[in-house]
């Protein structure tokens, strides 16, 4: 048998790859057929089969390969195997947005009539699109304060078969106890999912304290320019499908792929696998390939970024705590902050770059200063390299009621910062400027 | 599952270069089973499979074009790899019979398929002579180290940067 090395597959560390290796090369050889390095833009609609049994083997899910790009795509794949690698999941499943791959996730979990459990610290945009738009397809969100552990218990008793919250919840500065949801949400028979997006996997991972799955929007800080709409949806490959008969859609047969049951043929893949093609199949709401290849940009210099958005933000938090016109700062890596114990544990490369602040003067001090700042843009975005600030009460968090946004800790006098890649000292002067016009 | 079981790529990798044709223990005539789906991958990838169920064998069915055989006694030397498609209670007495016909064969590799463990009969194989995987597919780690698996969206854990020459005849070293 000749050993012709050319052809030997890669066989390096795997798992033990640095993440700062993993963000660059995860996904991503050179391309098969013509070497190019940097991944390419693969722009088709659809990919041709050898012969009809190919094509069979395909719409069987028998052989790995692409059909139609509504299902899958090179350079999405890429980019899914780059996120996956990066969280230490099994999979992932991109999406057209963020909100597009909440939906993914929860749909292979939830049935009409039931019922899954929500922070109420979550994105306003969340809390409305579990509390208005998925009631429409008979599936239910209950509320409930995570960091009351006995209600999250309660509720969870009540049949809720998933428990989601954000690692680090937007608009900023809270920290959710992870290790102690997926505790809750195991014993339970629930699934524990993690919105990561403000964290991303540099800052938090969630599957190494017990997280199912997780969900991204890759609009912010993955990609970190400001320039796409999209989403993940990354599964750990370690919850048992088939264990409570609670999870029909992965279990039992699947009429439309001729009653294959998901879990008991692709095991570990299953939900990933699912998620193409059942999910992004009938949902349709897939992410374009130029939308991967701008993520997978960014995520080549994730790290990097992470610590400069992290350093500047906590700089211009330290700046705003002593200034006269602010009443509070909400940032978990400031030692006043409640989070900071939270904080340490599940951000140890630093506490983030998307915050709050409560200025003096209430709902009409806080629209004033976001109209006045010069550098900062006024925006309805988090995690791009420019900094960003609004007014949450009167936008993104506009659609809820006065609780919901209290709650969600977006009441009037609240202004959301992400801070970006600038001159430091240009932010404070620019938001020192704004606070004194305001 | 089982995850504390650890087998290096280059082992995996060595297995599916050198091994050519499989006796898959469990093999089901019928398509839309696992063993099935498995068995399809494997001959597109250029490997031959011998499938071994009884059943088949006595009703004298071929399997994907291949003649089911009614158990490892039957299978046509040679044979490098046993993969086991079946229960983990069962894979003692398969291995046990893999290690008495392992010269006559040429029985290399005992494999037990994903969810298939079976510590005994890995360690009376191994006292034999014969590499034992456990708790793995052979077609996700065939698609996992050759490239195809990151099509799903899944994390082969494979980084390289160097751009192999396209395979030669069947995709597969010979």
């Amino acid at each position: 048998m000749s050993e012709d090395e050319t052809q030997t597959p890669a066989s390096g560390p795997g798992p033990d790859w640095g993440f700062e290796t993993r963000m660059i090369h995860a996904g991503a050889g050179p391309d098969p057929t013509s070497g190019a390095r940097q991944t390419p833009i693969h722009q088709t609609s659809a990919y041709a089969f050898h012969d009809a049994d190919h094509a069979a083997s395909l719409f069987n899910l028998q052989t790995f390969g692409f059909i139609y790009s509504r299902l899958g795509n090179p350079t999405v794949a890429t980019l899914e195997e780059r996120i996956a690698s990066l969280e230490g999941g099994r999979g992932a499943t991109c999406a057209a947005s963020g909100h597009a791959a909440q939906v993914l996730a929860f749909f292979p979990l939830i049935e009409a009539g039931e019922r899954f459990a929500a922070s109420t610290r979550l994105y306003g945009g969340s809390v409305t699109q579990f509390s208005r738009t998925f009631p429409k397809f008979d599936w239910h969100c209950d509320f409930v304060d995570t960091e009351d552990l006995s209600a999250v218990e309660a509720v969870l008793a009540q049949g809720a078969k998933a428990l989601f919250v954000e690692s680090l919840a937007n608009p900023g500065g809270v920290v959710t106890d992870l290790e102690a949801l997926s505790g809750l949400a195991r014993a339970a028979g629930a699934l524990l999912i993690v919105d990561n997006t403000l964290a991303t996997p540099w800052l938090c991972r969630p599957f190494e304290w017990g997280a199912d799955l997780i969900v991204h929007s890759a609009t912010k800080f993955l990609s970190g320019n400001g320039t796409v709409i999209g989403g993940a949806v990354v599964d750990s490959g370690r919850f048992d499908w088939s264990a409570s008969g609670r999870f029909p859609g992965l279990s039992e047969p699947e009429p439309a792929y001729h009653g294959l049951k998901f879990s008991e043929t692709f095991g570990d893949l299953a939900f990933t696998v699912h998620s193409h093609a059942v999910g992004l199949r009938d949902l349709g709401a897939s992410m374009a390939p130029m939308n991967a290849f701008l993520t997978l940009l960014g995520t080549e210099t994730l790290a990097l970024r992470m610590e400069r958005h992290c350093r500047n933000s906590l700089a211009v938090a330290e700046w705003l705590t002593g200034h006269p016109k602010v009443e509070w700062v909400s940032h978990a890596g400031l030692p006043t902050s409640p989070y900071r114990e939270l904080a340490e544990k599940y951000l140890p490369n630093g506490a983030g770059a998307v915050f709050t602040f409560g200025v003096r003067g209430g709902y009409e001090a806080g629209v004033r200063v976001v109209e006045k700042c010069e550098l900062f843009s006024h925006l309805a975005n988090i995690g791009d390299a420019r900094s960003l600030i609004i007014h949450p009460a009167s936008t993104t968090h506009r659609q809820l009621t006065d609780e919901q946004r209290a709650a969600a800790g977006a009441g009037p006098e609240v202004v959301r910062l992400s801070i970006g890649l600038e001159t430091v000292d240009d932010l404070v002067r620019d938001l020192d400027q704004a606070l004194a016009a305001a | 599952m089982a995850t504390d079981l650890h087998y290096s790529d280059a082992l995996i990798t060595g297995i599916l270069r050198r091994v050519r044709t499989i006796a898959m223990v469990g093999a089901s005539p019928n398509w839309k089973r696992p063993s099935n789906f498995a068995m399809k991958y494997l001959q597109e990838k250029g490997f031959r499979v011998i499938p071994v169920n009884p059943r088949a064998a006595a009703a004298g069915a071929l399997i994907l074009g291949e003649k089911a055989c009614a158990s490892l006694e039957d299978v046509p030397a040679p044979v490098e790899m046993v993969d086991v498609f079946r229960a983990s209670e069962a894979a003692l007495e398969i291995t046990r019979e893999a290690i008495r016909l392992r010269a006559e064969k040429g029985f290399e590799v005992v494999w037990m398929q994903l969810g298939v463990r079976n510590d005994e009969a890995a360690a009376e194989a191994e006292a034999a002579g014969l590499t034992v995987i456990m708790n793995r597919c052979p077609k996700i780690e065939y698609g996992r180290l050759w490239g195809e698996l990151g099509w799903g969206g899944f994390d082969s854990g494979v980084i390289s940067s160097r751009w192999p020459r396209p395979a030669k005849g069947n995709g597969r070293a010979g």
